[in-house]
C-alpha cells in the first residue's frame, strides 16, 4: 500500500506545490491521478519512490516512511516510468538497457538474462534485441522504457503521461498490458491527462488541481461531475456529454464509454421498435 | 527583474565591466584591488542582485583559495599573494554582475549591432536561453536513472565515474533532438532568408549610458594616474615562509 | 487552382529501406480545412514537411513526384522562401521558442525576413491580437502555459502572411481543456482569413467538427479521403485510427441491427437519438 498523510511539498517557501494531500492506494488498485498542466501529480509521483520527499507530511510505502529508504531501495518496490522514454535510454543495446537496472538492484546475471529474454519476448522487441534504442521510433523507445522498469518486477508501477504521442491502437496495446499486469497483482498508477483513455480503462481517478485533491472516486463518477471536471481543466468524455443530453431517457448515471452507452441505448431503441410494430401491423 | 543597472545599455555596461578588468590588471597592490572589489557594491545594491553576486562569489571561494595558496607556495608574500585572489575576485565579480544585469536577449541585440554575425550572437543567446532548460533536463535523466537503481553516491572513484554514463548520454541524446527540433523550427520561419535581419527592437544608448561610458574612462584615467604618479602603502605581514625547495 | 496539388508524391528519407511516403495524390482547395490522420509512421509529418521544404532541405533523401503549393513548384525552393507561403507549427511549444519575451517571438520570422521595421511590428500586434496573446506579449515564453506557447507559436506563424497553415499535432503536449481551445482558435483563424489548414492530429474527437475533409494515411499512402462522415467507417476502423466515441457507439448500435446514421459529433449523436427515440 502508498499513503499520503497531509503531505505538503513547496520546492521553494510560498509557493505550494501540494497541500495537504492525503490519499491511500492499497495494492493491486488501479488509480489514474488527473488534473492540469503543473496542479502537482508528477510531483506526487516522485514522492513514491523517494526522489522527492515531503516538506510537511508523511509518504508511505508498505508500511516505511519514504524518508528510512534510498530512493534505490524504495525503487525495488515502486517502477516509475517517466514520460520521455529519451531520458533513460543511454545502452548500446536494447537488452543492456533491460539489464541495467537488474545489474544494479543485485540480480545475479543468469537470472538477469532470463529475465531480459523474456520481457522482450512478451514486450514484442525481440527483433531489437541487439539495437541500439536510439534507432528504434518513438513508441517503440516508449515500450523499451516501459520494459527497462518491469524488468525487475516491482510490486507497485507507476507511469507519467504514458500515452501521449502514442495512436490509438498504441493506446490499445497499452490498455491490454495493464489489465494484464493489474491481473497479476500488481498495484498500478498512471498519470494523465487522457480522459477518453481512462474512461476506457476505468481506473479509481484522483483529481488534483493546484496541489489539492478536489476528487477521488470511480471514474464513472468523477468524470461525470462538470464542476470538477472543469476545475482540473479536464473535458468530460465524449459519451458522458452526450448521455448528458439525453437526460430525458433516463440514463442511468455515470455511462462514460461507448460498450456501456451502447447497452442502454440498444435496449432502448428494441424498446422503441416493438411499441411501433404492433401499430404497423394494423 | 528590472532596476536602473538592468535598464542600462548592454554596450555600456560591457565597457564599465571592461573598464574593472583593465583596473584590476593593473594593479598588484592590495589597497587598490580592494577598492576595486568593493567600488561594484553600491551598483550591485542598486542593481538588487546583493544575494545573487553572494551566490556567485561563493562559486569563485575555490579558485580564490587557490590562486592565494598557489602563490604563497611560490614564494609570493603574503599579502601579495591575497591581492591576486582578490584582482581574481574583482574580475569574476565584474563579468558576474553584467551578465546578471543582462538578458539574454539583450546581449544578442547589443552584438548584432555591433556586426557580429548574427549565427553567432544569435547561437550564444540560444545556449544561454536554454540552460535553465538543459538543467531540468539534467534533473529528470538523474531522477529517472536512480528510479532504476542507480546510486551516484556510492562505489569507489572509477565506479563513480562511469556511473554518470548513464546520465550524460541520455542528456547528450535530448540535447541533440531538441537542436533538431529547434533547427526545424529556425528553418520554418525563414532563419538566414536575408542578411540583413530587422529587428524590431534596436538598442539605443541613452545620456545615462554615455554617462556611464563616461565614467569608466574617467575612472580607468583615476587608476592610471594613481599607479604611476600615487605612492600606496606597502602592506607588508612579517611571516617567514620555510623555503620547500 | 488548388492550394496543395501532389501529384505522386514519394519520399525516401536518407539511409531509409523503403520509402516512408509512397504515391502520394491529393488536392486541397483554398481555404479547406483538411484533418490528416493514421497510425504512427503512416507519413503524416513526412507529407507535411515536403509542404515546407523541410523536405528535401533539411531531411534528405530520394523525393519524387511533384507538389505545387499555392500554384508554385516548390522543387528547388528554399524553406525561407517557402516559409511565406506555408506556416509550419510543431508539436512541442517548447522547441520553437526563439526569444525572451513572446513580442520579439512573434516578430522572429519578419525580423529573418527583412520585413521593415514599422510593417513588422504592425504584422505583429496583428497576429498576437488575432490569438489572443497581445496581453502576454512582454512576458518570457517560458513563463506561459502550454496552450500559450502554441498561440504564440500560431501567432509567429501567421505574421509571416502565409495562405497555407500546416499544424504537426500541436495539441500532443496539452492538457483538453487547452487542446479544444487552441482547435477553436485555429479554426476561427483559417475561416476568417481563408487559409487553407492541415493538422495532424490523432485526437479526432476535438476536431472532426471543424473539417471539411479527413485524409488517412496507412504505411505510406493515402488510404482514405473525403469528408468525414463518408472516412469513419469500417476500413478506418481497421486502420487502427481513434474515431470520435459517438461515431464508434452509432458503429456499435448498427452492429446490434439499427439503422441509424454515422454521427461526428455529440450534437449531430444527440439530433439523431433524439429523433429515434421521441418522448
Amino acid at each position: 500500500m502508498i499513503s499520503t498523510e497531509n503531505v505538503s511539498f513547496h520546492y521553494t517557501a510560498g509557493s505550494e506545490v501540494l497541500q495537504n494531500v492525503n490519499l491511500e492506494i492499497k495494492d493491486g488498485e488501479f488509480v489514474a491521478i488527473m488534473g492540469e498542466n503543473g496542479a502537482g501529480k508528477t510531483t506526487l509521483v516522485k514522492m513514491f519512490n523517494g526522489l522527492l520527499k515531503p516538506s510537511e507530511g508523511a509518504v508511505l510505502v508498505d508500511g516505511v516512511n519514504t524518508r528510512e529508504k534510498s530512493v534505490a531501495q524504495l525503487s525495488r518496490d515502486v517502477g516509475l516510468i517517466f514520460q520521455n522514454p529519451d531520458h533513460q535510454l543511454f545502452a548500446e543495446t536494447v537488452a543492456e538497457e533491460l539489464a541495467f537496472s537488474l545489474r544494479n538492484f543485485g540480480f545475479k546475471e543468469d537470472t538477469i538474462q532470463k529475465r531480459v529474454t523474456s520481457l522482450l519476448t512478451t514486450l514484442d522487441l525481440k527483433r531489437y534485441e541487439k539495437s541500439p534504442p536510439f534507432v528504434l521510433s518513438g513508441g517503440e523507445r516508449k515500450r523499451v522504457a516501459l520494459a527497462a522498469v518491469l524488468a525487475w518486477d516491482p510490486k507497485h508501477v507507476v507511469m507519467d503521461e504514458p500515452t501521449i504521442g502514442q495512436d490509438y491502437l498504441q493506446k490499445d496495446h497499452l490498455r491490454n498490458f495493464i489489465v494484464q499486469i493489474i491481473s497479476q497483482g500488481k498495484t498500478v498508477v498512471i498519470v494523465t491527462h487522457d480522459v477518453e483513455f481512462v474512461a476506457e480503462c476505468k481506473p479509481r481517478v484522483v483529481l488534483l488541481s493546484r496541489g489539492k485533491i478536489i476528487a477521488d472516486g470511480p471514474s464513472a463518477q468523477i468524470l461525470t461531475n462538470e464542476q470538477v471536471v472543469e476545475q482540473a481543466s479536464l473535458v468530460m468524455p465524449q459519451i458522458a456529454s452526450l448521455m448528458k443530453n439525453l437526460k430525458n431517457l433516463n440514463p442511468p448515471p455515470n455511462i462514460i464509454d461507448a460498450y456501456s452507452a451502447r447497452r442502454f441505448l440498444s435496449g432502448k431503441l428494441k424498446g422503441e421498435l416493438e411499441a411501433r410494430a404492433p401499430a404497423q401491423r394494423r | 527583474m528590472d532596476s536602473p543597472i538592468h535598464r542600462l545599455d548592454p554596450r555600456a555596461k560591457f565597457i564599465l565591466t571592461l573598464g574593472f578588468f583593465v583596473a584590476a590588471l593593473m594593479f598588484t597592490n592590495i589597497i587598490a584591488l580592494l577598492v576595486i572589489f568593493f567600488i561594484q557594491v553600491p551598483g550591485i545594491l542598486l542593481a538588487k542582485s546583493g544575494k545573487r553576486w553572494l551566490r556567485s562569489l561563493r562559486g569563485g571561494l575555490f579558485l580564490f583559495i587557490f590562486i592565494f595558496v598557489m602563490n604563497v607556495i611560490f614564494l609570493t608574500p603574503i599579502v601579495t599573494s591575497l591581492g591576486f585572489a582578490i584582482r581574481f575576485l574583482a574580475i569574476m565579480s565584474a563579468f558576474s554582475f553584467f551578465f546578471m544585469t543582462t538578458s539574454a536577449d539583450d546581449l544578442g541585440l547589443a552584438l548584432e549591432q555591433i556586426h557580429v554575425p548574427y549565427s553567432i550572437s544569435f547561437t550564444f543567446t540560444t545556449a544561454v536561453r536554454l540552460v535553465p532548460t538543459m538543467a531540468v533536463d539534467a534533473q529528470t535523466v538523474v531522477d529517472a536513472q536512480r528510479s532504476r537503481g542507480l546510486e551516484l553516491d556510492k562505489g569507489n572513484f572509477m565506479k563513480r565515474i562511469r556511473n554518470y554514463v548513464p546520465i550524460l548520454i541520455p542528456l547528450i541524446i535530448s540535447a541533440i533532438r531538441r537542436s533538431v527540433e529547434l533547427a526545424e523550427a529556425l528553418e520554418s520561419r525563414a532563419f538566414g532568408a536575408t542578411e540583413k535581419r530587422t529587428p524590431i527592437v534596436i538598442l539605443r544608448m541613452k545620456a545615462v549610458d554615455y554617462l556611464v561610458i563616461l565614467a569608466t574612462f574617467m575612472g580607468v584615467g583615476l587608476a592610471l594616474y594613481v599607479y604611476f604618479k600615487v605612492p600606496l602603502p606597502n602592506l607588508v605581514i612579517p611571516i617567514q615562509i620555510p623555503r620547500l625547495f | 487552382m488548388p492550394a496543395i496539388e501532389a501529384k505522386n508524391l514519394s519520399f525516401t528519407y536518407a539511409g531509409a529501406e523503403k520509402p516512408s511516403m509512397e504515391d502520394v495524390n491529393l488536392s486541397i482547395e483554398k481555404g479547406e480545412f483538411v484533418i490528416l490522420t493514421g497510425p504512427s509512421g503512416c507519413g503524416k509529418t513526412t507529407l507535411c514537411r515536403c509542404l515546407n521544404g523541410l523536405i528535401p532541405n533539411f531531411y534528405s533523401g530520394e523525393l519524387r513526384g511533384g507538389l505545387l503549393v499555392d500554384a508554385l513548384n516548390v522543387d528547388g525552393r528554399s524553406t525561407a522562401e517557402l516559409a511565406t507561403h506555408v506556416g509550419f507549427v510543431f508539436q512541442n511549444p517548447e522547441n520553437q521558442l526563439f526569444s525572451l519575451s513572446v513580442e520579439r517571438d512573434v516578430a522572429f520570422g519578419l525580423e529573418n525576413l527583412g520585413v521593415a521595421k514599422e510593417e513588422a511590428i504592425l504584422r505583429v500586434n496583428w497576429a498576437m491580437k488575432a490569438t489572443g496573446i497581445f496581453d502576454l506579449r512582454n512576458k518570457a515564453p517560458y513563463e506561459l502555459s502550454g496552450g500559450q506557447q502554441q498561440r504564440a507559436a500560431i501567432a509567429g506563424v501567421l505574421a509571416m502572411h502565409p495562405s497555407v497553415l500546416v499544424l504537426d499535432e500541436p495539441t500532443s503536449f496539452l492538457d483538453p481543456k487547452s487542446a479544444e481551445e487552441i482547435v477553436q482558435i485555429i479554426a476561427k483563424l483559417s475561416r476568417e482569413l481563408q487559409l487553407t489548414t492541415l493538422l495532424v492530429e490523432h485526437r479526432l474527437d476535438v476536431v472532426s467538427r471543424y473539417a471539411n475533409r479527413v485524409v488517412v494515411m496507412d504505411n505510406g499512402k493515402i488510404a482514405l479521403n473525403g469528408t468525414p462522415r463518408e472516412v469513419y467507417n469500417d476500413k478506418a476502423r481497421l486502420i487502427g485510427i481513434g474515431l470520435p466515441k459517438v461515431t464508434m457507439l452509432f458503429h456499435l448500435l448498427r452492429k446490434d441491427g439499427f439503422d441509424v446514421n454515422n454521427p461526428i459529433t455529440i450534437e449531430e449523436a444527440s439530433v439523431e437519438l433524439k429523433r429515434l427515440l421521441p418522448q
